[in-house]
């Protein structure tokens, strides 16, 4: 006769026992972020779309403190999702350049780059242009 | 340093009870004793009912893979000084079905992992003759890493998406089947495309990277899946002759 198993039961709360497990949650939870900016987009090309008062309207209600603070959270899970897929990045790329691997380090600073290089773009065309 | 040290070790014992409970055994703390060591002599000298797997003391076998301190590890690889004064909890490996103390099963892992056919696999299958196949030590880099599994499934216990789809096929697996998917001598990755990417293969990976920390051997079972991921892509938006 087989004796029963024992199956251990996991914990609904089992995100809690690790950092790390923790923070993949949290990395998790920041495409709800990442979802929002995009809906945030969005209504701000609609806002555009109906003319001068609306887009105005837009503004005020960007500018409102409690979607400041909205904005400031998703800005925080937006970045914590944006530092880790890049460091993420040199797991899944692995490049050879003349026999030899590059090292992750350089594969991950050249992401960092690039995105550093993207934001200077947007920032100057945001600043500097208008 | 104190001469002995508290064991807190888990007992199931299916014939009396419905679920674990916790046995304390004072063991002597001698500097070059691993757990392993202590639940020896807990077995030989104290309680010869309690059951539990090793074999060669050494951290090739993979035998004696538990959780201590809430952590997976070869028992014969942590020292009973590491974690003075005590006490040590050891259980058993956290995500697989228990048969007897610290003795878990290990079917699920072993039906899973000749589905990724963890062997060469050659579509021009010669003779005898044909058997040797040459290799530079830049190609057995390329999957040397991976080589080092031992199948300890200490990542399947530290994997939380393993505890909530037991369907995953696994870290060591799929770490596997990239062993011989880099293998300069393979023919077989388009074989084993099928069950890697698959929402039970590569996408169940959520990237905690877990495995990764608790393997013994330095094998990065992370890093292979992502990599995985990215080759899998790729796969999918070929034309199927060319996959």
């Amino acid at each position: 006769m087989t004796q029963p198993r024992y199956r251990q039961p996991v914990s609904l709360f089992w995100w809690t026992r690790r950092r790390s497990y923790l923070l993949f949650v949290l990395r998790e939870m920041s495409s709800v972020a990442v979802a929002w900016f995009v809906v945030h987009f969005l209504l701000l090309v609609t806002a555009v779309h109906r003319g001068a008062g609306a887009y105005q309207e837009f503004f005020e209600w960007s500018a409102s403190p409690l979607l400041l603070l909205v904005n400031l959270v998703a800005l925080a899970f937006v970045l914590l999702h944006a530092v880790t897929w890049f460091n993420l990045a040199p797991k899944a790329i692995v490049v050879r350049m003349q026999g030899r691997q590059v090292p992750p380090r350089a594969v991950a600073a050249g992401h960092f780059g690039a995105w550093l290089v993207a934001s200077a773009v947007v920032f100057w065309v945001l600043v500097v242009m208008l | 340093m104190p001469d002995t040290i508290m064991l807190q070790v888990t007992r199931y014992r299916p014939e009396s009870e419905s679920a674990p409970t916790v046995q304390e055994y004072e063991v002597p703390m001698r500097e070059d004793w691993a757990v392993l060591d202590g639940l020896n002599y807990v077995k030989d000298h104290l309680d010869g009912t309690l059951s539990f797997r090793w074999s060669c003391r050494m951290g090739i076998c993979g035998s004696c893979g538990m959780t201590v301190n809430g952590d997976p590890a070869l028992t014969c690889g942590k020292f009973l000084t590491d974690y003075a004064p005590g006490p040590v909890r050891v259980g058993p490996l956290a995500n697989f079905p228990v048969i007897r103390d610290l003795v878990v099963e290990i079917d699920d892992f072993l039906h899973k992992l000749p589905q990724v056919k963890p062997w060469l696999v050659r579509d021009d299958d010669g003779g005898v003759e044909d058997v040797e196949f040459l290799q530079t030590p830049d190609q057995l880099d390329a999957y040397k890493q991976y080589s080092m599994c031992i199948n300890c499934m200490l990542c399947y216990s530290a994997c939380p998406v393993y505890g909530i789809e037991p369907d995953f096929l696994g870290p060591a697996a799929i770490a596997l089947a990239q062993r011989y998917n880099l293998d300069s001598r393979d023919q077989g990755s388009h074989q084993r495309l099928d069950v890697l990417a698959t929402d039970a293969g590569v996408w169940a990976c959520t990237y905690v990277g877990e495995c990764t920390r608790a393997c013994p051997k330095g094998v990065d079972p992370a890093g292979a899946i992502q990599r995985y991921k990215l080759t899998a892509a790729a796969r999918t938006l070929l034309p199927w002759g060319k996959r």
